[in-house]
């Protein structure tokens, strides 16, 4: 009985039933998934590394040691994984080595659309791409083996529609973990100039070979229904176009995507009378395509930006333009910090001091880039993962050297901390500035949906471990200026702020309180054994001055007939922030006003 | 019904719009469908505006539609039903909830919740109006609203054929199930009876 799967639940499975042993992630839509299910398998290891660097070295570790295993990220994350990967390129595997790029095209959870396909020809490695669960799980058991055939690490090129689609998989069984013997081959491994360039003139070897694969590989198979259109596409692509064509155009379906299959392409295009590449972000096939002299229809007519889906296709290609309904007014509806959210209290205070001394403020990759927004608007950039700390610096170096007073603040999570945060921080420390540095460690990675991470005591697969402490880390850094605080306590935020901008020094601010999604551990309860309890408006000293607005809690709203302001009991988790901007008392224990 | 049925499940995150279409995929599949089910997740999970969408039938390719392309839109709240109308076919189906969650600009005082939205819809669509909320409550608890509009969903798009209370005594954790099976009742009644007004309203 085939069952429903997400891709990257598909993949995981794949993985598994190729006899992978090990596998390390950082987590990061749409991708994150992919090592959680992992985890679930027996006989394996899976890991979160603290960043996808670590990650893909940990994986060709694993590799050279004789095993098969894989390392998992979203887009961005292959940015940060890319100086092993073009090098192991090189090296080529002992063990099967994949490396799963979660790509996202419409930035549902990005910060950037980066088409990672590129990386394939850039970094000399293959590259599969599914189009659906089914694929994924079969393509993942293929990848190993071709990884080991060919002696490469493989690309393997998922996007979020594709991850994050259910479709139905018919599960194949585990073979026997491969066990390689692992054998010191400095010649291979090592890779100092002598050897890295005798290595450089194999790999084109490699690279032919390869080239030939992608002529017979049944992932790159035609589908043949009359030679009047012809589609060439690959991954989510080919359903689109299968939904907008039907059995109306003959499709050459492109799951082996580099090297690509330059015969089979010719021969297709000779044989159709119309060509269409379709393809999602840039035009990575076309461009291809094109070199071999052949003309086509692809991003003259289709965007080159953001996600298809049928409608689009349909009405670039065929002009089938939807019949639009009129339109109804609505207002946007933009993500909001969850009520109880421990960051807002800080944030609240945060806005306020930096409007007050015109403070810069750095964000960073998290659910705190919400903090940016309006009501509270205390966050002025976010960049990438980790930068908030290096960011601050460099702009604080200079606002000092041109004699500016402007502080610059940044502010990052506990699990950006450990990504690449720490190296930034390290050298603000090094290059003395006095710039102010917020963690705010919520015990958990938040955004991709509570992952554990080095500084909550727990493993992927649920093992105790050591607790980084966060603190002692930037001490051992030469930070003498660290403070821990509660950030839900409005008054110890703003008095330690007050503290942080009056120091020539660099200081490090914790703000220390578990995410409110957070499902606590026995260490959690201990230390937050806090006793949320619901708050409630007395109507009789609401004085409708919308104070408490103005911290952006979805649990409180105002009612303008009454004039007054009113919690939500369902939403409202009692962190008591409202009670404190509120300049009449007004919020009391709604447990004791609904008795 | 066309070849391939197409859902588009929208609402606020954290409604338990996902929960509704594992349900429903469950029991396409297990009655011999395909189906493709796709979600997103990430930064709009956060009280943001969140769509998932079910596509079913003998042999689905794409899991999402665009504009135009849903024949049945389930809104888990008001104002998000008008935000997707543009994804609904001519002549689709609205299942709606009369549940108002004020977005971020009426939070903050910055703006009005859109006044008449339920009224627009009944006007021009197929729309079926149902208090989930309520219906909840009656059921055992608010946190079976997504329930309550599956119930309505399965009567509007007459999928009535299959065994949804042993896909739902499948999925949901034993101590709710009493909770979620009156959910899952009160939500097609709720939907048969609009039905109901309808055939009188075009005899009469």
């Amino acid at each position: 009985m085939p069952e429903l799967l997400t891709g990257n639940e598909a993949l995981a499975r794949g993985a598994y039933e190729a006899g992978v042993s090990y596998a390390s992630a950082y987590p990061g839509t749409p991708s994150t998934e992919i090592l959680e299910t992992f985890a679930t398998y027996k006989d394996v290891i899976a890991e979160w590394a603290p960043n996808e660097k670590v990650a893909l070295e940990c994986a060709i570790g694993a590799s050279i040691s004789g095993a098969r295993a894989f390392a998992a990220m979203k887009m961005v994350g292959v940015n940060v994984a890319a100086d092993p990967l073009f090098s192991f390129s090189y090296s080529g595997v002992n063990g099967g080595l994949v490396l799963v790029t979660a790509d996202d095209p419409g930035q549902h959870s990005s910060q950037n659309e980066q088409d990672n396909r590129y990386y394939a020809p850039f970094a000399k490695v293959p590259m599969l791409e599914p189009s659906d669960s089914q694929e994924a799980k079969d393509m993942a058991v293929a990848a190993f083996e071709i990884s080991e055939t060919f002696d490469v690490p493989v690309l393997f090129r998922m996007t979020t529609r594709v991850c994050h689609s259910k479709s139905l998989v018919t599960l194949g069984t585990r073979r026997t973990p491969v066990r390689k013997p692992y054998v010191r081959n400095v010649a291979k491994y090592e890779l100092v100039p002598g050897n890295a360039r005798q290595l450089r003139a194999k790999l084109g070897a490699k690279l032919k070979r390869l080239a030939e694969y992608s002529e017979t590989t049944p992932f790159n198979f035609i589908e043949w229904n009359g030679t009047e259109t012809g589609i060439i596409t690959s991954g989510m692509g080919y359903q689109h176009a299968r939904e907008v064509f039907g059995d109306e155009a003959s499709y050459l379906k492109l799951g082996f995507t580099w090297p690509l299959p330059v015969e089979k392409i010719r021969q297709f295009a000779a044989r159709v009378r119309t060509l269409y590449v379709i393809e999602e972000l840039e035009p990575y096939l076309e461009d291809e395509i094109r070199r071999l002299g052949i003309s086509c229809i692809g991003k003259d007519k289709l965007p080159g930006i953001f996600e298809f889906d049928p409608a689009i296709v349909g009405a670039a290609l065929r002009g089938k333009a939807e019949t639009p309904q009129e339109p109804v007014p609505v207002l946007p509806r933009p993500p909001l910090l969850c009520a109880g959210c421990p960051h807002r209290g800080f944030f609240v205070e945060l806005g306020k001091i930096a409007r007050k001394r015109h403070a810069m403020i750095a964000g960073d990759i998290g659910c705190y880039a919400l903090g940016a927004g309006p009501p509270l608007d205390a966050q002025d950039l976010c960049i990438c993962m980790g930068s908030a700390p290096s960011i601050a610096h460099g702009a604080q170096k200079v606002f000092g050297k041109f004699g500016e007073a402007t502080r610059v603040v940044a502010t990052l999570g506990d699990s950006t901390f450990f990504h690449t945060g720490m190296n930034s921080i390290l050298n603000l420390v090094y290059n003395k500035s006095n710039a102010i540095v917020c963690v705010l460690d919520n015990r958990i990675t938040g955004m991709t949906g509570q992952q554990e991470h080095p500084g909550t005591g727990q493993t992927l697969q649920g093992d105790a471990t050591a607790e980084i402490d966060i603190a002692a880390v930037v001490r051992a850094f030469g930070l003498t200026h660290v403070r821990t605080i509660n950030p839900n306590d409005l008054f110890e935020v703003r008095e330690t702020l007050k503290w942080a901008f009056e120091l020539d020094e660099p200081s490090v601010i914790i703000t220390r309180w578990p995410c409110r999604l957070k499902k606590l551990n026995a260490g959690d309860q201990a230390r937050y054994a806090h006793r949320y309890r619901r708050l409630a408006v007395r109507n009789d000293l609401c004085n409708g001055c919308r104070e408490c607005l103005k911290i952006g809690c979805p649990a409180i709203s105002f009612d303008n007939i009454k004039d007054k302001a009113r919690v939500d009991a369902e939403t409202c988790v009692g962190c008591e922030v409202c009670a404190q901007v509120c300049g009449s008392d007004a919020f009391v224990d709604g447990e004791l006003e609904h008795a | 019904m066309p070849e391939v049925t197409s859902i588009l499940l929208v609402g606020v995150g954290g409604q338990g719009t996902i929960l509704v279409s594992s349900i429903l995929s469950k029991g396409l599949v297990a009655a011999g469908y395909d189906v493709k089910m796709s979600e997103i997740h990430g930064m709009a999970q956060r009280g943001g505006s969140v769509s998932t969408q079910v596509r079913f039938g003998a042999k689905v390719h794409s899991p999402i539609v665009g504009r135009g392309g849903a024949d049945i839109l389930v809104a888990f709240e008001t104002m998000e039903a008008a935000r997707w109308l543009p994804f609904l076919k001519p002549g689709g189906k609205v299942i709606v909830n009369d549940l108002e969650i004020p977005p971020a600009p009426v939070l903050m005082g910055r703006a009005a919740y859109p006044k008449g939205l339920l009224d627009i819809l009944r006007a021009r669509f197929d729309a079926t109006v149902v208090n989930a909320h309520r219906l909840a409550e009656e059921a055992g608890t608010p946190r079976v609203m997504n329930v309550v509009l599956f119930g309505a969903l399965v009567e509007a798009a007459g999928l009535t054929g299959i065994d949804w209370e042993a896909v739902i005594a499948s999925t949901v954790k034993p101590a709710f199930l009493d909770a979620n099976i009156a959910a899952f009742r009160a939500g097609c009644r709720a939907a048969k009876a609009k039905a109901v007004t309808r055939e009188f309203a075009a005899t009469a």
